[in-house]
């Protein structure tokens, strides 16, 4: 399983990459912006996407947007790791597909059972 | 009452004592008296008109020295703005490389705590073995070598562990420094702030003395426009009120509970 870790600042990338790998998930690539992170997964290879939202070149919910309307994309699993919390955000990342939304500042508890909440889901 | 005012008023003041005998030069057809009055009264104005934007000239001079806009626009000092700016860099600079150290010696400390552990479960299932007297002598002997063997590592990973603990402990020193900084960054911001504020007061002035209005609600609707064009999914950031806002989720509980009642 390769996992793709979206978000513009190194020090919270690294610590999802950590977390990731202590739950057992060690096949993990990084991108900084949505504008890298879209040809990457067009490239293949990815079965799980975590990404942030606020990012300089194009945003996470911009990149789900691009990711659902791919053909070859649109069923990836997709987790919004975000400091965004307004209800209005929440509501349009759920109605545009995102598959689980996680607020910072969150505990490895909570993005264990979101992870595993999106696989039982897909694999149900 | 301000300079302003002041002038404002003894203009007021002329103006009230000519009226009448405007009126009455009016009434009595005697035009050219009246068309006299008209001149003088304009005169009068005019010099209010004058000595006030005299006065305003000189503070608002005085402002933007004090916002030390004006080397800046000729290419000299940098702008409090753009100190203001380097100096919240170098808070995320330093925050990053903090945060980054603390990580490398977590990354270096864990595999030592886990060896500890890891080593001590399988020995302990042959010393329990070894308490029933289900040993023999030479596994005896094993056992004893792989103690030993224990025993120092402890030893000495425990003393790389306490130092990297401190390390970590150090490692958060970029807090007090980032504090300072941002302090003098919140300074730099309120006193802006109040100069501008300044600068709006005497715009008002200005326009109180030129006799101009502004229609205010047409200049704040155009605004409350421009803010909604703005694309809805503009993020804001972390929230620091989300206790109080209703608009704002305050935790991950929140996020699953709103999720769900709408069916996600």
């Amino acid at each position: 399983m390769k996992i793709l870790i979206v978000d513009d600042f190194s020090t919270m990338r690294r610590i999802i990459k950590n977390l990731l790998r202590d739950l057992g998930f060690t096949n993990t690539a990084e991108a900084d912006d949505g504008t890298t992170a879209l040809p990457m997964l067009k490239s293949g290879g990815f079965d799980f996407l975590v990404t942030d939202w606020n990012m300089p070149g194009m945003s996470g919910i911009d990149l789900l947007r691009a990711v659902r309307a791919d053909e070859r994309l649109k069923h990836l699993p997709v987790l919004m790791v975000t400091a965004e919390a307004k209800r209005d955000q929440i509501i349009e990342a759920a109605q545009a597909g995102v598959n689980g939304y996680v607020v910072k500042p969150f505990t490895a508890q909570v993005l264990k059972e979101k992870i595993e909440k999106i696989f039982e889901r897909v694999n149900g | 009452m301000t300079q302003a005012d002041q002038s404002l008023a003894e203009f007021e003041a002329t103006l009230k004592a000519h009226a009448p005998q405007l009126i009455e030069s009016l009434q009595q057809g005697r035009f050219d008296e009246a068309a006299q009055m008209f001149n003088e009264l304009n005169q009068a104005r005019n010099n209010g008109l004058y000595q006030e934007v005299g006065k305003l000239t000189r503070e608002l001079h005085n402002a933007i020295v004090k916002l030390e806009m004006d080397t800046c626009a000729t290419g000299g000092d940098p702008s409090p703005i753009t100190d203001a700016t380097d100096r919240l860099s170098y808070v995320v600079e330093m925050t990053e490389k903090a945060a980054n150290r603390t990580m490398d010696l977590v990354e270096e400390s864990a595999p030592l705590v886990n060896y500890v552990s890891y080593e001590a479960q399988s020995l302990v299932a042959d010393w329990q073995r070894f308490m029933r007297r289900d040993m023999n002598a030479e596994e005896f002997r094993e056992l004893v070598r792989r103690i030993d063997q224990y025993l120092q590592r402890s030893l000495s990973d425990s003393s790389q562990l306490s130092q990297n603990l401190s390390e970590i402990m150090l490692a958060q020193d970029f807090q007090d420094l980032t504090g300072q900084v941002i302090k003098r960054v919140t300074r730099l911001i309120t006193e802006l702030e109040s100069n501008l504020l300044k600068l709006v007061l005497m715009a008002g002035q200005v326009d109180r003395v030129a006799g101009i209005q502004h229609d205010r609600e047409a200049i704040r609707a155009e605004q409350e426009k421009k803010k909604q064009e703005k694309e809805p999914s503009h993020g804001e950031g972390p929230q620091m009120h989300a206790d109080i806002r209703e608009d704002v989720v305050s935790g991950q509980d929140d996020v699953d509970d709103l999720l769900s009642s709408l069916g996600f």
